[in-house]
């Protein structure tokens, strides 16, 4: 049979974010797939570098809005370990307590997304409607639902009161009523497994391979967690297992995350049961000691890195970002292969994308009409020029 | 074991409940008194150090003084010329402001105030650069 490649997006009814994914298929089967970026940048690094580290809280919280808890949190961590600030037990609780609902809010959202491509938009309907539940938890703790703006360089902004933890408590106990009869739906109901099982099949030794990260990777059976592998803030005091699944499928990457939430209920009362009492924040310096520093973090969609280069003043030099589904991204070319074209809104949508966190990098060059790569030479090339601009010779190095 | 239809049961149970949305704008959403709102301004309470201004991430405030001056106080005898306390204004960009508080969160003297606000689409652009006095 004739191959013939067909472009599935930038725009697309199934893609939520502009993305493209060419696709060769010998009739409805994909024997081949790459991943084109690009479609989405927004200069956010570079815009980091004209701010202060304060003003940068509120533009790193929006490089993701699922995760713009996770985003600065790995921020905050680089910035506080560059001033050598001692961040109080207390605000450390309270930034695992949000990161915890967050991962919630986000696992359901996913769920709801699986069962809207899966085509069951009942789960879709009612998971989104629990998802209430949790983001009324996170507005009545920090004010609003998706931009919490918790953290502050030196600790967090606001306090949990007696009252707004029962609040918590029982939100989540409601929660944990729905995922049980969620995990016990999922298991039992013959549509799930027929659409999931056997689609969007990544082994363990491909998954390692291609550096897959979070959920994607756990489905895989590889046990890869930054909170057990590195714990940062307290996981190292608190009591969850590493949930991995061997089906390496898309039904594989639902049970992960379905029992992810059970683990982050399990969490968020250990954390409200024993928060230390405390100052919530400490005095941070605007100018921050230079220095580099690199840190993980494991957000709801995976392993999130960030770099950031301080030169002394109050604005820093480099910020870098390594968003999680760019690692995912690898994996979705594989996963797709050999698939049918009816699976691909579902497989991309397994590795729960974000592609606006996840670009980075594009050239629209307008005189030749097309986008362009830019090779390393090149890009140093135009830095060098950049820096001569300002006044910086850097030629000679 | 697999059963078909194993969602049916809680379908049906639901069509005897209320709906879960709210039939906004008829019925207003329930806002928790910390929600990040409208910024509003005390201008009796600004002593204009533009700290907010400084940690604006959004170049949403400017803090001018005012057009009209309160005048000095009256020169009391035997004591020296109390200079008149500076009068500042706030003009507050809505479609600018990111709603983070960090302003409120600064300001010394209390002058900035969040409130609860959360209705503020406008036909008109203009209308989005409030001038408190």
């Amino acid at each position: 049979m004739s191959k013939i490649t067909i472009p599935l997006g930038p725009q697309h009814p199934a893609l939520k974010e502009p993305e493209n994914f060419m696709l060769v298929l010998e009739g409805e089967q994909i024997s081949g797939a790459t991943v084109n970026l690009g479609y989405n940048h927004r200069g956010m690094e570079k815009a980091a570098e004209g701010r202060t580290y304060l003003q940068n809280l509120y533009l790193i919280e929006r490089v993701c809005g699922i995760c713009s808890h996770s985003h600065t949190t790995t921020y905050i961590t680089n910035v506080e370990e560059l001033a050598k600030c001692e961040t109080p037990k207390r605000a450390l609780a309270i930034r695992t307590l949000f990161a915890e609902l967050e991962r919630v809010h986000s696992h359901l959202l996913w769920l709801g997304v699986a069962g809207y491509e899966m085509g069951f938009e009942t789960l879709f309907m009612y998971t989104w409607r629990d998802r209430e539940q949790v983001l009324d938890c996170l507005e009545m703790l920090s004010g609003n639902r998706v931009h919490y703006s918790i953290n502050t360089i030196g600790g967090v902004r606001r306090d949990i009161t007696p009252e707004q933890k029962a609040g918590v408590v029982q939100r989540i106990n409601y929660l944990i009523e729905r995922t049980n009869y969620y995990i016990k739906l999922a298991l039992e109901e013959p549509t799930v497994a027929a659409r999931t099982a056997n689609v969007g099949k990544l082994p363990l030794d491909v998954a390692i391979e291609r550096g897959a990260v979070g959920p994607t990777a756990r489905a895989s059976g590889l046990a890869r967690d930054v909170r057990k592998d590195e714990p940062y803030l307290i996981y190292n005091e608190l009591d969850f297992k590493l949930i991995t699944h061997n089906t390496n499928d898309v039904f594989g990457r639902l049970v992960v995350r379905a029992l992810e939430l059970v683990e982050s209920y399990k969490m968020i009362k250990q954390v409200l049961n024993d928060l230390p009492e405390g100052p919530i924040a400490v005095k941070v310096p605007m100018r921050i000691a230079p220095g580099e520093c690199v840190n993980h973090y494991e957000a709801p969609r995976g392993e999130d890195i960030h770099y950031l280069k301080s030169n002394g003043t109050d604005k820093p030099e480099r910020l870098k970002v390594r968003a999680p589904t760019l690692a995912n991204l690898q994996s979705v070319a594989y996963m797709l292969e050999g698939g049918w074209l009816a699976d691909v809104p579902l497989v991309i949508a397994a590795i729960d994308p974000c592609m606006s966190c996840t670009d980075r990098a594009a050239v629209w060059n307008p005189k030749k009409g097309k986008t362009e790569v830019y090779s390393w030479e090149d890009l140093r090339k135009l830095s060098i020029e950049q820096y001569r601009k300002r006044g910086v010779d850097f030629t000679r190095l | 074991m697999k059963k078909p239809a194993r969602v049916f049961s809680e379908v049906i149970k639901h069509l005897f409940k209320k709906p879960a949305t709210i039939a906004y704008p008829f019925e207003k959403a329930h806002i928790f008194p910390n929600f990040r709102g409208r910024i509003d301004f005390d201008s009796s309470k600004c002593i204009g150090c533009q700290m907010c201004v400084r940690v604006c991430p959004s170049k949403a405030i400017e803090i001018p003084t005012s057009e009209h001056q309160p005048p000095a106080p009256a020169q009391v005898e035997g004591q020296p010329a109390v200079a008149a306390k500076k009068k500042f204004d706030c003009i507050m960009k809505l479609d600018h402001c990111v709603y983070c508080a960090q302003c409120v969160e600064i300001c010394p003297k209390k002058a900035l105030i969040m409130t609860q606000d959360y209705e503020l689409a406008q036909t008109d652009k203009a209308k989005l650069r409030r001038h408190y006095k």
